[in-house]
């Protein structure tokens, strides 16, 4: 049995666990039933630890390391909730919200939306940093679907799903930090844009930033569960 | 035990929040046992009493007026309440935010106008550039967001902060709830 094969024994929060070599702190600890928030981390797709939301504490470093994306070694001691990281993932929450328009009552996403219940469930009730209120675009040139820019948290999971799933990679981002934003192409319409029109990347949107035009009010569930299906399926054949 | 003296107070909201604390319906009156409404748009009070126990602010702060007002609120409230999303975190009021008022004026009143094209510049008071939550402006005590809040969490809410109950706003509301 090679290295890469061997079964490591690690404690998360306190409980011991056994796991695979190569394996994220964040698969084993979703594995057993430990809760590290997420918004960028999307089952199917790679992990690019964007959002900082996973951030866990190792013993023995000061470092904070992103769970997505740290994988696991023998006798490594994880905390995941201590008052240190509630207090960091708050202020990547409001930091979240101040940074653009994020309207929740008009979102086509209320009630359905991956930021507002992360907000909800980490006790987040108002945004104590000030709002930005930057002035973005609403591209509406698709016939089916329409990128909200206002309501987008650069996640990058519609690059992903789009480069690494559907294999056509017309979603990219442009400019640099605060600036940046998701492009089509290179930056065009995307209703001109070479988009296949699958629509996954709608799909895999935490937020209301890419939503389907056929949703009205705020109904629009979105279902990004086809995606380790489909990699499953295609490792098959 | 007096009754506590609960005030209501309406800024740049749509008033919802205040139809969803009427909503609360036969519970107001097992409410009324407990608090005195002794200021609000619903009552016929028309100056902001010396001392309110608690008081409830609907909308964001978008005029000079509204300004006025939230730190008229503050300086006679012992609790002040940010009452729904408007207030908690600017809402749809703030939606000019990103374009102006200037502009936002001049579609409502020159472009949009058919006749009388002016900008109305008496009685109504001057809009501030940037609409914000009021714990911009005043310490704010107790958030309670949601669109409006539903008349459930009015009614566990106050009932806690008024009996001293525990209270996890979280489990009650969210924002855009």
């Amino acid at each position: 049995m090679s290295e890469s094969m061997g079964v490591k024994t690690l404690i998360i929060d306190g409980q011991e666990l056994s796991a695979r070599a190569g394996q994220t702190i964040l698969e084993v600890a979703r594995e057993n039933e430990i809760n590290i928030p997420t918004l960028c981390h999307l089952e199917g797709l790679s992990n690019v630890g964007a959002c900082r939301l996973c951030l866990v504490e190792i013993k023995g470093s000061n470092k904070l390391l992103p769970a997505c994306v740290a994988n696991i070694h023998e006798g490594m001691e994880v905390v995941t909730n201590s008052e240190r990281l509630k207090k960091h993932r708050l202020v990547i929450l409001e930091l979240l919200f101040a940074e653009r328009n994020h309207i929740c009552a008009v979102c086509v996403s209320n009630g359905h939306c991956e930021l507002q219940a992360l907000a909800q469930e980490l006790g987040l009730t108002h945004i104590s940093l000030p709002y930005r209120n930057p002035a973005l675009t609403v591209d509406a040139s698709h016939e089916r679907f329409t990128a909200d820019h206002n309501r987008c948290i650069l996640c990058m999971r519609c690059v992903r799903a789009c480069a690494e799933i559907e294999g056509a990679h017309i979603w990219d981002v442009m400019g640099r930090g605060i600036d940046s934003i998701v492009i089509t192409d290179l930056h065009d319409d995307w209703g001109s844009s070479a988009c296949t029109r699958c629509g996954k990347c709608v799909q895999c949107c935490p937020t209301g930033a890419l939503f389907d035009k056929s949703k009205i009010g705020s109904d629009h569930p979105k279902y990004p569960d086809f995606l380790p299906y489909l990699n499953l399926m295609r490792e098959a054949r | 035990m007096s009754k506590l003296k609960v005030a209501t107070v309406w800024l740049d909201g749509c008033s919802g929040c205040h139809m969803s604390f009427l909503d609360m319906d036969e519970r107001l009156l097992k409410l009324a046992e407990l608090i005195d409404i002794v200021y609000s748009p619903i009552v016929d009070a028309k100056v902001f009493p010396d001392e309110v126990d608690i008081a409830l602010v609907e909308g964001a702060i978008a005029s000079v007026d509204d300004e006025a007002k939230i730190k008229k609120v503050r300086a006679h409230s012992k609790m002040l309440i940010a009452m729904g999303d408007c207030a908690v975190a600017g809402n749809v009021p703030s939606m000019r935010n990103p374009i102006g008022p200037e502009k936002i004026l001049d579609r409502a009143y020159i472009e949009n106008a058919s006749a009388q094209q002016q900008i109305p510049c008496v009685v109504v008071p001057k809009l501030l550039k940037i609409v914000r939550p009021i714990h911009e402006f005043v310490n704010v005590d107790v958030f309670l967001p949601g669109c409006p809040p539903s008349a459930d969490t009015f009614y566990t809410a106050l009932t806690a902060l008024v009996t001293g109950a525990p209270l996890d706003i979280s489990a009650l509301t969210r924002f855009g709830a």
